[in-house]
């Protein structure tokens, strides 16, 4: 035995990592299974697939993109939240100087935005595979409803930060975006049946979604906090169910 | 050693089913072990390799792209200074292209709440038990042929329409013409019930009414005998009321806005059912 492989020996036998590392990499079905269940990220995962559910021409990993690239929103929205503040005198400020004075900081702001755009296409084009496999039949059906509510929450998701740069580009775009929030029926001011729910412009369901009348400072603090906070956070949850019921109804495969 | 023995054991399968060549040593055991129906492979390392070879190449692509094109930052925002035209985010350019047929609580709120309703309860009105976990285009021909044109044709091209060919006014700009913000487009749209001959508002509205709710019962007594005629009336009470009903009612939405389109685009018709609280 080389006196490498004697430290290896006594490092990995020794108690600190035996408390962290339960098992080692010997290539044994045990350990494999191991591998998945023993561990807290990897246990998403069932232990064992069937065989096609692994090619890529089956599962295109458009799911595990489109969730790559909401870890890459994560990250990178944590690194811009550093520099940013959702304050209507700072906020465009904040960019131009996220853009041209912090480290990275131009790279972090595409990879945000890029990403953004990324995930919307990658969730539709998940969709559409599980569409195309019919992989939302029984007993998958709820797990289908559950990608629906996702999908809507990474529009939601987007549209939010889209304000947040607080350029032309930004308050025109959730200025026309969010006028369907004032033109729905009863709860919107120009919707239909306006008049006998007593709504107006600044008491109805856009006035809600803006802090007021018209985009102003009330705006971009709630869009930043649904942005990096609520929207997020349910993301998340759901996320989890998502995960959760694949891994107990397997993924979809012809019958054997 | 237990690595010999482990080793000798995987050697023994090996010469035991020797038709199964691709894949690790390791799943000939737990195929011998299951027998040949069971075609389950380990997560680690098949699947997580994949995951982690996906993962990194997706990576490096998000950050060449991000390195190559920066993302656009315009002037600071002036809530007096109105940029014309104004455009939404590009994926929700579809529904603000249907605004130019639809009024905004039908384009804005009713058909993205039939849409995401009609995604919802798509597994719960789709009973073929045919196609799941594979590719097939001829076990499900009517599901994927409806899910195509509503989804790639009409939204992708709506949204194609309204971020590439709408400029100033939201008006019709070919890419190779300028966006000419004066440019004069005829108004000529009239509503349906005044091209027939009314001129009273009651019977218009009456006229447009009977339209509308004429499409919607006619449209469903024809599907159903569509439906009947290409897949038995066997099939039809499988089905149910229910989800024949809403099938038909989100399926009639979704060629409705088609129609609207043609009727709008081709013969200048704003509306079909002209009221004091709601047009359609």
């Amino acid at each position: 035995m080389s006196k490498w492989e004697e430290i290896k020996k006594q490092i990995v036998e020794s108690p600190v990592w035996q408390a962290i590392f339960r098992h080692g990499y010997d290539d044994t079905p045990r350990n494999r299974v191991l591998m998945v269940s023993g561990n807290v990220w990897l246990h998403l995962h069932p232990s064992k697939v069937r065989r096609h559910g692994v090619r890529l021409k089956f599962t295109w990993c458009m799911g595990g993109i489109t969730f790559l690239m909401f870890l890459i929103t994560v990250v990178t929205g944590v690194y811009l939240m550093f520099y940013y503040r959702p304050v209507a005198e700072y906020a465009y400020a904040d960019m131009k100087y996220l853009e041209f004075d912090m480290p990275f900081g131009m790279l972090m702001r595409n990879m945000h935005r890029w990403a953004a755009h990324a995930m919307v296409i990658a969730v539709w084009l998940h969709m559409f595979r599980v569409f195309m496999t019919g992989s939302y039949k029984p007993p998958r059906e709820f797990n289908w409803v559950v990608g629906v509510i996702l999908l809507v929450l990474t529009l939601l998701l987007s549209f939010t930060g889209y304000l947040l740069p607080w350029d032309q580009l930004s308050i025109w775009a959730v200025t026309v975006g969010s006028n369907m929030a004032r033109a729905m029926p009863v709860l919107g001011h120009e919707g239909p049946f306006a008049e006998f729910a007593g709504v107006n412009a600044v008491y109805d369901a856009r006035a809600l979604l803006f802090g007021g009348g018209e985009i102003g400072p009330h705006t971009l603090l709630r869009f930043y906090i649904l942005h990096c906070i609520f929207f997020p956070l349910v993301t998340t949850l759901l996320l989890i169910v998502h995960f959760w019921r694949i891994r107990r109804d397997g993924l979809s495969g012809p019958a054997l | 050693m237990a690595e010999s023995k482990q080793i000798k054991t995987l050697v023994d399968v090996g010469k035991a089913v020797p038709q199964v060549s691709d894949g690790g040593r390791v799943e000939k055991t737990l195929l011998r072990a299951k027998g040949p129906g069971d075609d389950k492979i380990h997560t680690w390392p098949h699947l997580v390799r994949a995951e982690f070879l996906c993962f990194l190449a997706v990576l490096a692509f998000m950050l060449v792209w991000s390195l190559l094109v920066d993302a656009p930052l315009e002037q600071p925002a002036a809530p007096t200074r109105t940029p014309n035209p104004s455009k939404a985010p590009w994926y929700f350019l579809g529904l603000q292209e249907i605004l130019v047929f639809f009024d905004p609580w039908h384009a804005g709120v009713v058909l993205p709440s039939f849409i995401i309703v009609g995604l919802m309860v798509l597994p719960f009105i789709d009973i073929n038990p045919k196609g799941n976990g594979y590719f097939c285009y001829a076990d499900r021909k009517w599901e994927i042929l409806t899910f195509f044109g509503g989804f790639h044709v009409l939204w992708i091209v709506l949204i194609v329409v309204g971020t590439f060919l709408r400029g100033p006014g939201w008006n019709w700009f070919w890419p190779w013409e300028v966006w000419d913000s004066h440019k004069v487009v005829a108004m000529s749209n009239v509503d349906l019930p005044y091209l027939f001959g009314f001129r009273d508002y009651t019977l218009s509205a009456l006229f447009g009414l009977a339209v509308v709710a004429g499409y919607f019962v006619l449209g469903t007594a024809l599907m159903y005998w569509l439906i009947v005629r290409a897949k038995g009336r066997e099939f039809m009470e499988r089905w149910g009321t229910a989800r024949f009903g809403l099938t038909s009612f989100l399926f009639l939405n979704m060629i409705a806005v088609v129609i609207k389109l043609i009727m709008r685009m081709g013969f200048n018709i704003k509306y079909i059912m002209v009221t004091p609280w709601i047009n359609i």
